[in-house]
């Protein structure tokens, strides 16, 4: 078994607010996160699978496919958008990394080819903050 | 004494921005600037770095204090651009497009008129890892 990871970064604005809390509350516990015309971050968007290194081609999976779906199904949807409001799967969800890293898992999970399996989301919100997922 | 020493003090900032040029209609402005033009704001973690260029003090041996250069990098420029939208809430780009460039040159307008006139100034602006402009061009 060996684990395999794929560094891509990305863009994007985003706020932490509750719309169901009163403004004073949002600025109490989010700060200067909750600034209402949003601020932003260059994400980097660690990707780790793992699986049986294939006898034929030494691979535990083909990294330019991973990278495509990571395009695809991740990259494409955002890159350079405001998280609260341009992106379909994070649609009703707070945007802070923790839900950032689950929602892209998500995405991410039942699109890998049947011998390989996801193992970690690692997503750096800054180069000093990331979070860590490995699916429960 | 006539030798001249560098120091350099780091300090980042996150904020959100998009270009555009409100003189051009939409489909020049996204030819233009492409995604970084999405109308909703992208956004981006700043990595500054100041570049201080004098003599050392014969009585301190400092270029210049750098607990005073942070202070004042935080005081008026950090708190002005951490975790806002550059667009819409610093005034210095309400006519301005938010680039890595004229952040650099606002920067740099911001410092000058704080630091005495015998110290030469330099920015360096990241606005990813891969991207950085520096002002004045040297």
């Amino acid at each position: 078994m060996v684990f395999l990871t794929r560094i891509e970064h990305f863009n994007a604005a985003h706020k932490l607010y509750n719309p169901s809390w009163t403004h004073e509350k949002n600025e109490a516990v989010f700060g200067k996160c909750a600034n209402e015309n949003w601020h932003g971050h260059n994400y980097e968007l660690h990707v780790t699978v793992k699986g049986e290194v294939s006898d034929d081609t030494g691979f535990v999976i083909d990294v330019k496919h991973l990278s495509s779906l990571i395009k695809q199904f991740v990259l494409e949807e955002l890159d350079h958008k405001n998280l609260n409001l341009d992106v379909v799967f994070l649609k009703d969800k707070m945007c802070s990394t923790e839900n950032l890293a689950v929602s892209i898992w998500d995405q991410l999970f039942s699109r890998l080819p049947e011998n390989v399996q996801l193992h970690c989301i690692k997503l750096y919100e800054t180069p000093r903050i990331f979070v860590e997922y490995f699916g429960k | 004494m006539n030798k001249r020493v560098s120091v350099y003090r780091k300090e980042h900032f996150n904020a959100a921005h998009r270009l555009h040029n409100p003189a051009w209609d939409e489909e020049k402005n996204y030819a233009v600037f492409g995604k970084c033009n999405n109308p909703n704001y992208h956004g981006h973690n700043y990595e500054l770095v100041v570049k201080i260029t004098g003599e050392p003090s014969p009585e301190t041996g400092f270029v210049m204090d750098l607990k005073f250069l942070s202070d004042l990098i935080k005081e008026t420029v950090i708190e002005k651009m951490d975790h806002k939208n550059l667009n819409l809430d610093v005034p210095e780009f309400s006519d301005l497009n938010p680039t890595v460039e004229n952040i650099a040159i606002v920067t740099y307008d911001i410092l000058r008129k704080n630091i005495d006139d015998q110290l030469d100034l330099q920015i360096r602006l990241y606005e990813t890892p891969r991207n950085f402009a520096e002002y004045p061009a040297s």
